[in-house]
């Protein structure tokens, strides 16, 4: 029974339909069926399945994306239930994303929430055009594990360095890490401002974003 | 006197990619989407002209629902034919729909370096360098700004460009690194002060302003309050959509030139609705993103399909066309460049873009490299002379010669031959030297172009903008640098 349960939870995954995995966890919930095992044994196992079909070449990034996005209906779903038995999942890391002031280019920000959310990272998706007090204040306040702050045109990436200044500044610095991202961003302005890391593209992010936090 | 400019004209070749019907349907969709998705606008000052025409405007989330009875209306008042002027009147450039002229690309952030071979960030020196050696090549006709001046402070950087490209050429600049209504007011102050006056910039616009929108279906608000300073003082805008299919626009080359056609009409409109009869131009680098990282990827043959269909979009609203060719996503001048910087060209110019962009850079646009601006002035060259197509008449079909040489001779010691040879194309770039000399020597197009490029750096003086206007320009930037950052 549980089984077959963990198998169509893991199909909802690779097949990229919410609807269906938050169906399937309200179901589990129904059941009795420990949220943790739900997620561990059943969504967890789809998750996997695309990350390694995507890494042999049969999967594409909307299938990925289209599975990151089950995933976090079904774990959405599940919530609730484990905040009722006071399990929390075990997540990779916390990380708060945001595109810097002044910019409002979303799209390569947003896919990196998915990919790392995808991953196991809890995300804090602070949107665009979002100040560095803003960010760092957040980053405080769940208590992170890394920054990801995107930028888009040169004239805003400059403000990356705010980034890790205030986190300096507030003394912060060595407990949080600092992922910088966007089409201008090389690795030399990366050492230049003293960032720890990042990536042309969302998935390359995840391996940053895992290094960073030693997994 | 600026050295001659090389434009394609008459073209004897063409190409069907689009029907009117198929045109007419992308048209109709789009007014669908317009209408009924909406366009983001997100500027106080933009809604409030939307509203006063009668859009929906909501302006919680800057989203404008507009009839497409009011974008039609509205698009109707643009010019369809206007030049971009010089600072040379002799290398005035005329948007009529009959030229294709070459720019370099924009933008980038990183550049070989010219001497050492390093990649490094971009500095004001590079703008100007680039402007210097775009300024003796015949085919380039314009500029962009090619890299980002980022030691320059962010706020009037776009200026410091501006004044490096006069200051090392003659020919048109478009910029597309202005961002805000005030760094636009003092671009257009300086262009005023090029053209010599309000008036005579507006008969003889020696800048134009390209503006990105935010694809899917958004504009940037310092962009769009840029553009409209522009238009109000007669420099020609445009409004460039970078719409890729996967990721900000749908898998389909049909769904994504609807969105960016949504996002440029609609910007359009609203140009025209502000100051009816403003130049403006199309301008549009679709490309389709990588299946498996999501990256812009500047090549590929969707790239090139819309590089032949935007330009029957445009043509479709009778308004010249900026099209984004070349751009490969190759990381040095190599097999891939070639490919990517030469279909896509072509597909750009048989329809006859009237502005393509651009010659110089690697990796998507990103990092400048001096031997690849100038191979792909070759590939715009062979292109050039590919388009002319083949004459048909007696004097090519060569009759009389055919018969005097007669079987087994040779045509070299013919008048014809002597008469018609140099219209043969000539490489400049292209390796065709016996082996064992390739094999001794060791080097290449890339090393002979990246010669050529020391060579005119070095060597080419362009007409020098005076000195009191070199330091008028500087004393706007100045002023400008004062104001407060928004």
């Amino acid at each position: 029974m549980s089984a077959e349960l963990f198998q169509a939870m893991a199909q909802s995954i690779i097949d990229g339909d919410a609807e269906v995995a938050e169906q399937l966890a309200r179901q589990a919930v129904e059941q009795g069926m420990d949220p943790l095992e739900a997620i561990n044994k059943g969504f967890v196992v789809g998750v996997n399945h695309v990350g390694s079909e995507f890494s042999c070449g049969n999967a594409f990034l909307p299938e990925l994306v289209m599975a990151g996005e089950a995933m976090k209906a079904a774990v959405s779903t599940l919530e609730p239930e484990m905040a009722r038995r006071g399990t929390t999942r075990e997540v990779l890391g916390r990380v708060v994303l945001a595109t810097i002031q002044g910019d409002i280019h979303d799209i390569g920000k947003t896919l990196v929430g998915t990919m790392l959310s995808a991953a196991g990272f809890q995300v804090y998706d602070l949107g665009v055009d979002v100040p560095v007090m803003q960010l760092v204040e957040k980053a405080r306040e769940v208590d992170a594990h890394i920054i990801g702050v995107s930028a888009l045109l040169t004239t805003t990436m400059v403000r990356q360095r705010d980034v890790v200044e205030a986190l300096d500044d507030m003394g912060l610095r060595a407990k949080i890490k600092v992922m910088v991202g966007g089409a201008p961003v090389t690795g030399e302005w990366v050492k230049e401002i003293g960032a720890d890391g990042y990536s042309e593209d969302a998935i390359g992010a995840v391996a940053v974003a895992k290094k960073l936090v030693g997994k | 006197m600026g050295r001659p400019i090389k434009p394609i004209t008459n073209p004897k070749l063409s190409l069907n990619i689009l029907t009117p019907e198929e045109v007419q349907r992308i048209h109709t969709a789009t007014l669908d989407v317009i209408e009924n998705a909406g366009v983001r606008f997100p500027s106080q000052k933009v809604l409030d002209i939307w509203e006063a025409h009668g859009a929906k405007v909501d302006r919680k989330t800057s989203i404008v629902k507009a009839p497409g009875a009011l974008i039609e209306k509205a698009l109707k008042n643009a010019p369809p034919a206007y030049a971009l002027a010089a600072r040379d009147p002799a290398q005035d450039l005329m948007m009529d729909g009959n030229h294709v002229f070459l720019g370099t690309d924009g933008c980038g952030v990183e550049v070989i370096d010219i001497y050492t071979g390093e990649r490094r960030r971009s500095c004001l020196k590079d703008v100007g360098e680039i402007a210097r050696i775009a300024d003796y090549q015949e085919e380039i006709a314009f500029h962009w700004v090619a890299l980002s001046a980022q030691d320059r402070p962010t706020h009037t950087r776009g200026l410091h460009e501006l004044k490096a490209v006069w200051e090392n050429s003659t020919k048109h600049v478009q910029t597309e690194s202005v961002y805000s209504e005030k760094e636009a007011r003092a671009a257009v102050e300086m262009a005023a002060a090029v053209a010599g006056g309000r008036e005579a910039l507006r008969k003889r616009p020696v800048l134009s302003l390209m503006q990105c929108t935010a694809p899917p279906l958004g504009h940037d608000g310092g962009s769009l309050e840029a553009a409209l300073v522009g238009a109000e003082a007669g420099v020609p805008v445009g409004f460039m959509t970078m719409a890729s299919c996967l990721t900000t626009g749908p898998a389909t080359v049909a769904g994504t030139l609807v969105v960016g056609n949504a996002e440029v009409i609609a910007g359009t409109a609203l140009i025209q609705l502000a100051y009816p009869g403003a130049p403006v131009f199309y301008a549009a680098a679709q490309t389709a993103s990588d299946l498996r990282t999501g990256s812009y990827t500047g090549g590929g043959p969707e790239d090139y399909l819309f590089g032949a269909a935007t330009n029957v979009l445009s043509d479709f609203y009778d308004i010249p066309l900026s099209m984004g060719s070349f751009a490969t996503g190759a990381k040095e001048p190599n097999w891939q460049a070639g490919v990517d910087n030469t279909l896509s060209t072509f597909m750009a110019c048989i329809v006859m873009s009237d502005m393509l962009l651009g010659v110089g850079f690697l990796h998507g646009s990103r990092i400048w490299d001096f031997s690849q601006m100038l191979m792909d002035c070759e590939i715009y060259n062979i292109i050039h002379k590919t388009l002319d197509g083949i004459r048909i008449d007696d004097e090519t079909l060569a009759l009389d010669v055919i018969k005097a040489v007669g079987p087994g001779g040779n045509f070299l010691k013919q008048k014809h031959t002597i008469r018609h040879m140099r219209e043969i194309f000539l490489p400049q770039f292209m390796d065709r030297r016996p082996y064992n000399e390739w094999q001794a020597k060791g080097d290449g197009p890339n090393d002979w172009a990246l010669a050529k490029a020391r060579q005119i750096l070095e060597t080419h003086q362009p007409d020098a903008l005076e000195a009191s206007l070199s330091a008028e320009l500087q004393r706007i930037i100045k002023t400008a640098e004062k104001e407060p950052v928004d």
